[in-house]
């Protein structure tokens, strides 16, 4: 299960609470009743299935009820970052995060967790 | 290729087994090939083997960037069924279906198909008429499908609780009488056999990392982590990898990859006769022939190529599980594991040409791929052999997002199927 960053809650929170909400920044078509089919299909149907960084809305469905975006890994599932919905796309400086996360260990173990606590 | 036969076992019997050969060998690419595929899985692997039994088009290679058969053939829950609403899915779930029944004679191996029935559950009054809507267009078109009252599920599968005090009371289930199960690694092997037996190249940890196009825009060839292998036609049939690789030669797919879950019991003695699914509380189960218990989850939510699934989602399925049968409430889970499916908007697969000459594509199939494994390759051969789509797969084009043609499977039945 994933753990989400609300930009709004200022809170890390189970994924149990979002919904997914597909990719972001797509820009809807001012004339759509102009469009080509092409155009349309490509607007409609057609998105980027990124395997690496992708960015993408969540709604914090089960909290503020919000929609915000996110820049997110899709081979390791990891957040990069969130932000509010309607700012521009934020540049992640990908690979710095990207080595980041491969230091850290990605398997949560019981000494990681539990272990501090005790 | 030695035949597999009950002489075969005899006479190794009588050398201590020294004789059984290898079922495929791993050979260094050529320099160019007539067909590449790219994903040795059972759809890949049996285009390979249907181009060259049907096609007489052997000097084909398939590659794989891990091992063949360890994406979504190894991963899958081995459900077979043709059921579907629509003529087009129809269509090509009855084609594998009646090739599945003739699968392991066909191959000289035994994929282990077995007709045990598929048992749909229907819950409320709307799984009732949707249930019966389908089992009406299935009979009209002529597939078996049957209508069951709550007592007569009950005598098919002894285990599953239709009391009316139940958490999910049953009102009735639809059985599919030929559907059932296969084993999923013996139909990748047993193609790849008899693929390689014709002469068709399968190298394995070989990842295509490129599409290298001519002046024309035609294909030329896979770049690969073994170099560059040229090919006439390229068919891409890479699962949930397959926006990925069509990406590489600038073709946009309707594609959104998801991971889907399984997991398998403690082995147990016989007691599950055949394939359970239910729909509307997201679980399916069957009993494999080692005595596992065999179990789906749904999809998780989100974009991801990671193999690996929410926890919360088996835990869902495993609440409906115990809900349906309270009898494995004390069953050990032993294995879990993920697989990305590759869905499309309306949850029918893409096979077809592509903007790109020489450029064939098989995706989509999603959470249900490994039904269609020899209908799928069939078909795909033929495709890549002509140029053009066999009628039974004619309205399965990438340009149906275009035309608005689609097949609303999604819609048809509610959930990811």
């Amino acid at each position: 299960m994933l753990l989400i960053h609300c930009p709004y809650c200022e809170e890390d929170r189970s994924e149990l609470e979002f919904r997914w909400a597909g990719e972001a920044h797509v820009v809807r078509p001012e004339n759509i009743a102009a469009i080509s089919d092409e155009e349309f299909a490509e607007f409609f149907f057609l998105r980027n299935n990124e395997k690496g960084l992708t960015y993408e809305r969540w709604r914090h469905i089960h909290g503020c009820g919000r929609f915000f975006n996110a820049a997110r890994d899709t081979v390791s599932d990891r957040f990069l970052m969130t932000y509010k919905a309607g700012l521009p796309k934020q540049p992640v400086p990908v690979a710095e995060k990207f080595a980041a996360i491969a230091e850290e260990k990605s398997v949560e173990t019981w000494e990681q967790t539990e272990g501090d606590a005790r | 290729m030695r035949k597999y036969s009950v002489f075969a076992i005899a006479r190794e019997a009588l050398r201590a087994h020294k004789g059984w050969e290898a079922q495929w060998t791993s050979p260094e690419p050529r320099s160019s090939y007539d067909v590449v595929i790219v994903g040795a899985g059972g759809h890949g692997l049996g285009a390979a083997y249907y181009l060259a039994k049907e096609h007489g088009i052997t000097n084909i290679a398939v590659i794989e960037k891990g091992w063949l058969g360890g994406g979504n053939t190894g991963r899958n829950t081995t459900i077979i069924r043709s059921n579907y609403l629509y003529e087009e899915s129809m269509d090509i779930y009855e084609h594998s279906l009646k090739l599945w029944e003739g699968l392991s004679q066909d191959l000289n191996y035994n994929v282990m198909y077995s007709p045990r029935g598929v048992m749909m559950l229907s819950h409320n009054i709307h799984d009732q008429q949707s249930f019966k809507r389908h089992i009406n267009a299935n009979r009209l078109y002529g597939i078996d499908n049957e209508w069951l009252t709550p007592e007569q599920a009950k005598a098919f599968v002894p285990v599953l609780d239709i009391s009316k005090t139940a958490r999910y009371p049953i009102n009735g289930a639809a059985l599919q009488r030929r559907g059932g199960t296969a084993r999923h690694d013996a139909v990748a092997w047993g193609f790849a056999r008899a693929a390689a037996d014709r002469g068709v190249h399968i190298i394995q940890n070989c990842e295509v990392t490129g599409i290298r196009r001519g002046p024309g825009g035609e294909v030329q060839g896979v770049e690969t982590s073994k170099g560059f292998i040229g090919a006439k036609k390229i068919g891409v049939s890479a699962a949930g990898h397959s926006s990925v690789v069509m990406e590489m030669a600038g073709v946009r797919v309707p594609l959104a990859s998801n991971p889907l879950q399984a997991l398998v019991s403690e082995p147990m003695k016989p007691i599950f006769p055949c394939v359970v699914m239910s729909n509307t509380v997201h679980a399916y189960i069957s009993q494999s022939d080692k005595g596992e218990l065999v179990i789906g989850a749904g999809t998780d939510q989100y974009n991801s190529y990671s193999q690996t699934g929410g926890l919360q989602i088996i835990t869902h399925t495993l609440d409906a599980i115990c809900e349906l049968f309270p009898m494995f409430r004390r069953v050990k889970m032993m294995r879990q594991w993920g697989g990305i499916t590759d869905n499309t908007p309306d949850r029918s697969p893409i096979q077809g040409v592509t903007p790109v000459p020489g450029l064939f594509v098989n995706c989509g199939w999603g959470t249900g791929g490994f039904k269609a494994t020899p209908g799928s390759a069939n078909l795909f051969a033929h495709l890549i052999a002509r140029g053009e789509p066999h009628k039974l797969a004619a309205g399965l084009t990438l340009d149906r997002f275009r035309t608005g043609r689609l097949i609303d499977e999604a819609a048809a039945a509610a959930v990811a199927h």
